[in-house]
């Protein structure tokens, strides 16, 4: 909708909830040095080593926690309901089922951390084909996608994750639908402002003109280029897909119970907090800590692949 | 400029109406019955058929948007399936009392993201910037129904300085201290998305600004700190204008979250109240409400920002 204020914004700041794609000075073939120069100005910077270093522990927790955790996440009891943090045997205490806070953070972490990844990868492969296709064809094409799109954008993105949800009802892979929908038209725009730079340069004229198809021009000389600023945009969709994800679960329209995830068992803890408020409010710390983490880490990751500096 | 304007009107009209398509045909995704609501299962046929005459759903899908909209234009959104209630008085005074919170909120949000992220600009790379930085960082990563509850927790279970639920009064909104009361809470909350973003935002454009050759030009003439300033604020004001108009857009629609938490009577309760009910007329009517707000507003900020900047008119 406003195709103005991508370009009058910097590069630099890219909040997830503005479409503000980063132009690249495009390659004629993307370099092997540029991401290894990335990598290792990653490495230097301390901010993104901790939330990489917090992040890796929080998805070992979760992937590991069938071996990791001292209880059954579903084993609940009766009189050991709502224990505060720090009792014996229940480290950071228990549900208002009695059972154990700690195990079904744990456990909370699986679902928790694949609906922030899924529907950000999934979006990241349908929006960048549809922008790649969007992109290159330009003409007619372009306006009808870009204008579909427009209508889906017109949207906030919170209250169209809660229709498309609560449309399609209650449920896990429904929030994935709803999430994914989301997000694919952001990235369309990302992958299509970027695939029309690209377009527009010499070499692709070049390519054609030597009797290039367009499937192989996109393959060889846009995609490399494409691919790398969706994937940075992408990076950053990511806490805003968790935070989304555990909020329809926070609503009741994604995860049920009595499965584990973080935004569920915020809700479910909700009725306890003038019993036990700081074991209420754990689920929501462990959403804060990931989507923070991941914050971090696509701040890092854009700084490092900015190519101006 | 008056082309200009003709234009963006012209291309919010198409938007629109697409958004009035997307919001009646969503709610049909799911499988069921929507009558399912109020008949119950056992029902005669006949009943189900003398409903099925009186919402109009004995007509095919495309007639019945047609008449949806005829209606919509005129301000009638139909009638409630759980209630019987008039759709639009329902969603209008819901609306009132969201509008209301997100107004404070965007208020409270944009104005202290504002400053902050100007303080970070100027000085970047200094401490005013590392913590403007960090709340920008706080701000976009935080839960926000989780940061209500905290809240909760600290101001009313534990402190019981604020009322942790509900408007006040007679459940509806009105601009008097008792009630406001019961907005700090939800309010304080809703402001930090806002804040998170702008703050980012006229931070990465006051800093990029101040590097610029006519700031420096500026300051060899010996002009003072206030002066240099608002020659770069005028040139962020723009931007600023366009985000934070998204932003409040965003927090219409985004309330959704914070209203549950704090049971707040606006349109994100009436919204999952309308889900769980799966009362499609009440759910077609919000989604539509909300949007059409959000585009109105973002047609808004695309008028008033030539307004600000004459470069924009060009294009």
């Amino acid at each position: 909708m406003n195709a103005r204020l991508e370009t009058a914004l910097p590069d630099a700041l890219d909040a997830p909830a503005v479409p503000t794609p980063a132009s690249v000075v495009p390659h004629a073939a993307p370099r092997r040095g540029r991401w290894r120069g990335a990598a290792r100005q990653l490495l230097r910077d301390p901010v993104t080593l901790i939330s990489a270093l917090v992040l890796l522990a929080i998805v070992a927790a979760a992937l590991f926690a069938p071996w990791l955790a001292p209880a059954d996440p579903y084993k609940a009891s009766m009189i050991r309901r709502l224990l505060p943090i720090g009792s014996p045997e229940h480290l950071l205490g228990t549900d208002e089922l009695g059972r154990d806070l700690l195990t079904r953070l744990m456990y909370g972490g699986r679902l928790s951390l694949l609906m922030g990844v899924l529907p950000v990868a999934l979006a990241f492969f349908i929006g960048t084909a549809i922008g790649l296709v969007a992109g290159y064809a330009g003409g007619w094409l372009n306006m009808a996608i870009m204008r579909t799109l427009d209508v889906f954008y017109a949207f906030p993105s919170v209250l169209l994750a809660v229709a498309i949800a609560g449309a399609l009802g209650p449920g896990m892979s429904n929030s994935l639908i709803a999430l994914t929908l989301v997000f694919v038209p952001q990235v369309v725009r990302v992958a299509e402002s970027v695939t029309t730079q690209v377009r527009r340069l010499d070499y692709i004229d070049a390519a054609r003109l030597s009797g290039a198809g367009a499937l192989s021009i996109i393959r060889v000389h846009v995609l490399g280029n494409v691919l790398g600023p969706v994937f940075v945009y992408a990076t950053g969709l990511v806490s805003v897909s968790m935070i989304l994800a555990s909020g329809l679960s926070f609503l009741g329209l994604g995860v049920k119970p009595p499965q584990a995830e973080w935004g569920l068992m915020l809700n479910t803890l909700r009725s306890a907090i003038y019993v036990n408020p700081w074991v209420a409010a754990l689920p929501g710390v462990m959403i804060f800590a990931t989507s923070m983490g991941f914050n971090l880490l696509a701040d890092g990751v854009r700084s490092a692949t900015d190519v101006r500096q | 400029m008056f082309a200009y304007l003709l234009k963006r009107l012209l291309y919010t009209l198409p938007i629109a109406l697409g958004v009035t398509l997307v919001s009646f045909t969503l709610v049909y995704l799911a499988p069921g019955d929507p009558l399912n609501a109020i008949a119950p299962a056992d029902a005669p046929a006949d009943v189900i058929e003398a409903l099925k005459v009186t919402y109009g759903l004995d007509r095919p899908m495309p007639v019945r948007y047609a008449l949806w909209l005829g209606r919509a234009l005129h301000g009638d959104l139909g009638a409630s399936i759980a209630t019987g209630r008039s759709v639009a008085s329902e969603v209008m005074s819901a609306a009132r009392n969201t509008l209301a919170l997100a107004a404070v909120a965007a208020f409270v949000g944009v104005g202290v993201g504002c400053v902050l992220g100007a303080l970070a600009g100027y000085r970047a790379g200094g401490w005013i910037d590392r913590v403007a930085t960090a709340i920008s960082v706080v701000g976009v990563s935080v839960p926000h129904y989780w940061l209500g509850l905290v809240l909760t927790i600290v101001f009313s279970v534990h402190l019981g300085w604020l009322p942790a639920m509900g408007a006040g009064g007679s459940g509806g909104w009105a601009w008097n201290l008792d009630q406001l009361r019961f907005l700090v809470l939800p309010a304080a909350t809703l402001c930090v998305i806002p804040m998170g973003i702008i703050t980012r935002t006229v931070r990465a454009l006051v800093a990029d600004t101040v590097n610029r050759e006519f700031v420096v030009a500026l300051r060899a003439r010996g002009l003072s700190h206030a002066a240099v300033f608002r020659h770069v604020a005028k040139n962020a004001a723009p931007t600023v204008l366009a985000v934070a108009g998204l932003q409040i857009g965003y927090l219409m629609g985004g309330s959704i979250l914070v209203e549950t938490v704090f049971a707040w009577p606006g349109t994100g309760s009436l919204l999952n109240t309308a889900i769980f009910q799966r009362d499609i007329p009440l759910l077609q009517g919000i989604i539509l409400v909300l949007c059409l707000f959000f585009v109105a507003l973002n047609l808004l900020v695309d008028i008033a920002q030539p307004l600000m900047d004459p470069r924009i008119r060009r294009t």
